[in-house]
């Protein structure tokens, strides 16, 4: 399968194309739950993880909580 | 007691809402956080590392806590706003706490860019609860733009400098009385919350002074004692300030 590159949260990482968030989150081993999605400047819904498939340059930011005031 | 504060169709008895930044363990801010009888506590958004760790750090909150996500470390509207759309999506809350900083000396906020900010996402649904500078007109600003509460700083985040100016917080206490004024900021002992109380917000939002203190959980328990004494001492109205002496005792009777 054809490989692209994409910007995951800052950094370039290769990917195989065609690949969907919800598979992205599995080969970067990244949580699930509690977790959001934007790709290119747009949250993503949980609901479209399966169905949205990442394309070459594409820039994704998976964000989670950390401890803060 | 049963002097509540309500924000945005929930109520909270408890006045004292604290972060969970900067803690040297889980335990001890665990232990803080129960002292402190806090309802409500802030949290960031952050990039999920990709070292493949798993751990979430909401684990470590009691479930009982209501969550509020910020919007720490964001320099304009823009990324505030998309900060915002994710925590919103992430944890399934429309409550925000708005933070757009100016510069990363001061962190003061820009006021200008978290007016911006409080529109678009107020119009989105979101429960802005806005970080900015103790300013009436600005605090107008925000009321304005649909903030169900207004949160100006007593001094800059982390400074623990105490209320910097209490004529600013008086006045816009005086002058919105219906409007939630809850202190956010710069709180570094007891007394800064109990003053900041007595000048009559609803309530204090604060971080450093627990986390960084000796014992945390001991100071957690002192600020919730004293966010209740200035709440008291507010609703009970102070006595008339006077220049020169009033005597206690009766002068009439006293021996000769």
């Amino acid at each position: 399968m054809a490989e692209i590159s994409i910007q995951l949260n800052g950094e370039r990482r290769p990917v195989a194309d065609k690949t969907s968030l919800e598979a992205l989150l599995e080969v970067f081993s990244l949580p699930h739950k509690r977790v959001a999605i934007e790709l290119n400047g747009s949250v993503v819904r949980k609901n479209d993880w399966a169905t949205t498939l990442v394309a070459d340059g594409d820039r994704l930011e998976v964000v989670h909580f950390v401890g803060g005031g | 007691m049963s002097d509540q504060f309500s924000l945005a169709g929930t109520t909270f008895s408890s006045r004292l809402i604290i972060g969970t930044g900067k803690y040297r363990s889980y335990d001890e801010m665990k232990a803080a956080h129960i002292a402190s009888g806090a309802q409500m506590v802030t949290v960031a958004v952050n990039r999920v590392p990709l070292d493949g760790s798993t751990e979430s750090f909401l684990d470590h909150l009691s479930p009982q806590m209501k969550i509020l996500p910020n919007t720490a470390g964001c320099y304009d509207a823009d990324h505030a706003i998309r900060t915002a759309r994710l925590a919103r999506e992430a944890l399934d809350t429309e409550w925000i706490k708005l933070e757009v900083i100016g510069d990363p000396i001061t962190l003061l906020p820009d006021n200008e860019q978290t007016l911006e900010a409080a529109k678009v996402l107020v119009k989105e649904g979101f429960i802005v609860l806005p970080y900015f500078t103790d300013d009436l007109i600005m605090a107008k600003k925000l009321l304005a733009a649909g903030c169900p509460a207004v949160m100006p700083l007593a001094a800059p985040i982390g400074s623990g400098m105490g209320v910097q100016n209490p004529s600013n917080l008086r006045i816009m206490r005086e002058q919105l009385p219906d409007a939630i004024i809850i202190v956010d900021a710069g709180v570094g002992v007891p007394s800064d919350a109990a003053i900041a109380m007595e000048l009559g917000a609803d309530a204090i939002l604060m971080n450093t002074a627990i986390a960084e203190a000796g014992d945390a959980a001991q100071m957690a328990t002192a600020m919730k004692l004293a966010v209740e004494a200035g709440r008291l001492g507010y609703l009970s109205g102070r006595m008339p300030r006077r220049l020169y002496a009033s005597a206690s005792s009766p002068i009439q009777g006293a021996i000769k």
